[in-house]
């Protein structure tokens, strides 16, 4: 009986050296960061610009980001909020990752925060802005290093107001989360400066037939159009309004994301148009320069809004690493000194809201060509009202 | 809204509804005579705006002669396709076609995003048909549009009158109620089957290039244009051409309008409407009981 009372001791004893080596290990092995991004369908391109960016920033720190190496496991989010729990899952729970990276659909990110906070893994949004990731949704283990819909949208109703002295506006949108944040942000900040938005047209997502809307633009005759449009959508509406002939009578403006990446396809039709985002072409700093050219040296390719996103990501990691001394599990250290910290980002430093979204300078850009140059900053230091976060 | 507004809102409707019937009548008429569910009747309209992006660079303003052209490419990938697989499909139920033609789709895109990428990319307008036509200071409106809506009620009115007063529509309408009497009086049936199937994918891709200038050549555009087109087809009534045209102008209308006057409605319009059709005529506007 005793030998077996101690063989049984004996293999518990292992068992528990086993899995103390293993926790001590975590400390000093390889950081799993899970990048869950696009790597297919719409937005490929702006999956692989925000990875570009994350490495980019990793390989400055010779790959190690406080003497831990990084292994990367990557998920295709398929930009498909239906899969998204299970993508997110095959990071949590199959791979064990330590952070998880992602993402730039709204749809899916709602549903890898909803994953991170019963997991309790870390998560760094690169990209997707909707409001809730940082407002009802908010913990203490998500961050975003992007933006959110709000933030440029209430700029760009400031600088409609109060600088280019519109008193009467519409908005128009696809019928979407994306789209109604966007246009309320817009609403709040031209109405807080006197002045009125008559109209909110939308119409059902993805759909591109602008004809009725911009026929009813035209015949209300307002002194400014707000739109919000990405990708496909925003080519063609900024086309269309300028094949309707309302771009010499109606300002249009919009967020960023009216032309970003879509200059090329754009042309004629958008040139001198005013939008604001966190980022601009020709920030001319020091720190933006020198991360332009590293970019463009590492991957061949100009940086964008996502590679700068996700550069920062790669960046908060850092400082909450940094403080933790490698070790992600000392949750408390991590979280506080990512909340504490000034992010030397290329659009210029910023610091973390209480609800863990970037209090950043938004800009005023110019359509110039095929660039998006900074004119001014529209508000410093801008931070998310952050509705119905708890934390 | 004043009178010129509400006078170019009833363009517009009529022009989208117009061109809805183009796509919807190609599947109306697969479905209605071949009895095939075919998801993939999008993806033709889809190749069709493809076909407009690749082949407007060669045609330059000879606008019309590129439609020529894309029709026929068009037409001889439909009958090759329906050789190929539809042919196939016909004594299958209902389940194999969608299964079948749902993956036929996911080929489609793929084959789509090797051949053309995925960007968005704009076809111009041609430049006999650039601008707009104005009445004095009522209203104005862009030509190509008007020149969209002509060219559909040319084909509407085609089409109607080879279903209806032709020969080859004789046969066709037979072969729909009885294949094997048409067979028995010695008409080829498979040929008769693969060229109406090439007409429809032909009229699914020609309203494809004529919508490239109108709105712009993207991916996954054939999905939300089929959506539409099962509603058509469902308020229409299966399998009448008539129906479809009655259905689509009403969805063109119904989907203008509510655009405008109930924005945040504007989503949901034309599922309402024909919510609205299937309660009161179940078999749809132009259905026969069955």
């Amino acid at each position: 009986m005793t030998t077996i009372r101690n063989a049984r001791l004996a293999l518990t004893a292992i068992a528990f050296a086993a899995l103390a080596s293993a926790a001590g290990a975590q400390g000093t092995g390889k950081l799993k960061v899970g990048l869950m991004l696009p790597y297919s369908g719409t937005y490929t391109a702006l999956g692989v610009a925000i990875e570009n960016g994350f490495k980019l920033y990793v390989d400055e720190q010779g790959g190690k980001l406080s003497g831990r190496e990084i292994e990367y496991f990557k998920v295709d989010d398929e930009s498909d909020p239906a899969k998204a729990t299970d993508n997110v899952n095959k990071l949590i729970k199959r791979d064990n990752v330590d952070v998880i990276v992602g993402t730039v659909h709204s749809g899916v990110a709602m549903a890898m925060a909803k994953a991170a906070k019963e997991s309790g893994t870390v998560l760094i949004v690169p990209n997707a802005g909707a409001d809730a990731v940082t407002g009802p949704m908010c913990a203490p283990n998500i961050f975003r290093s992007s933006f959110s819909n709000w933030q440029p949208a209430y700029a760009m109703g400031e600088v409609a107001a109060k600088q280019q002295g519109k008193k009467k506006a519409m908005t128009i949108t696809w019928k979407y989360a994306a789209g109604d944040e966007s246009v309320n942000g817009f609403k709040e900040g031209f109405e807080k400066n006197g002045g009125k938005v008559d109209k909110q047209l939308t119409l059902a997502f993805p759909n591109v037939e602008f004809q009725a809307l911009l026929t009813e633009i035209a015949a209300a005759k307002p002194d400014a159009v707000y739109a919000f449009f990405a990708g496909g959508g925003a080519v063609k509406f900024v086309k269309d309004y300028q094949a309707a002939g309302l771009n010499k009578t109606i300002p249009l403006y919009g967020p960023g994301f009216l032309t970003d990446g879509t200059l090329d396809a754009q042309g004629e039709s958008a040139q001198g148009m005013l939008t604001t985002l966190h980022y601009a072409d020709g920030l001319n700093t020091a720190r933006d320069n020198a991360f332009r050219v590293a970019y463009a040296k590492s991957f061949k390719l100009q940086p964008d809004v996502y590679a700068v996103q996700g550069y920062d990501a790669a960046q908060m990691l850092g400082v909450g690493l940094a403080a933790a001394k490698g070790d992600i599990g000392k949750k408390a250290e991590f979280t506080a000194a990512i909340e504490k910290a000034k992010i030397d980002s290329p659009r210029g430093t910023f610091t973390m809201s209480k609800s863990h979204n970037p209090v950043q300078d938004i800009y005023l850009r110019k359509v110039d060509g095929k660039e998006n140059k900074l004119v001014s900053t529209a508000i410093k230091g801008l931070a998310d009202p952050a509705r119905g976060c708890r934390m | 809204m004043d009178f010129g507004t509400f006078l170019v809102q009833c363009l517009n409707s009529v022009q989208y509804g117009l061109l809805l019937f183009l796509v919807a009548s190609g599947l109306t008429l697969i479905f209605g005579i071949m009895g095939v569910i075919n998801l993939a009747h999008g993806s033709f309209y889809m190749i069709g705006a493809y076909l407009a992006f690749s082949l407007a660079p060669l045609f330059g303003d000879q606008f019309l002669l590129m439609l020529v052209a894309g029709v026929v490419l068009a037409a001889i990938f439909g009958y090759l396709l329906e050789w190929a697989f539809f042919s196939y499909l016909y004594q299958r139920d209902h389940l194999q076609q969608v299964l079948m033609t749902y993956g036929l789709i996911l080929v489609f895109e793929e084959l789509r995003s090797i051949l053309v990428g995925n960007d968005v990319h704009g076809v111009k307008v041609p430049a006999w048909l650039d601008g707009s036509f104005a009445l004095g200071n009522v209203m104005s409106y862009p030509w190509y549009r008007l020149f969209a809506s002509a060219a559909c009620i040319v084909l509407a009115v085609g089409l109607y009158w080879v279903v209806n007063r032709t020969r080859l529509g004789m046969m066709i309408r037979a072969g729909a109620s009885n294949r094997d009497m048409v067979r028995g009086l010695g008409i080829d049936v498979k040929r008769l089957y693969r060229i109406v199937f090439a007409a429809g994918v032909a009229l699914a891709a020609l309203a494809g290039m004529i919508a490239a200038p109108m709105s712009s050549v993207y991916p996954n555009m054939g999905a939300s244009v089929l959506i539409i087109c099962f509603v058509l087809v469902v308020i229409g009534g299966i399998g009448s051409i008539t129906g479809a045209l009655l259905a689509s102008l009403l969805v063109g209308f119904v989907d203008t309008f509510g655009k405008v006057f109930f924005a945040d409605l504007s989503g949901i319009g034309i599922y309402l409407l024909m919510a609205i059709v299937l309660i009161w005529k179940p078999e749809g506007l132009m259905g026969r009981r069955s």
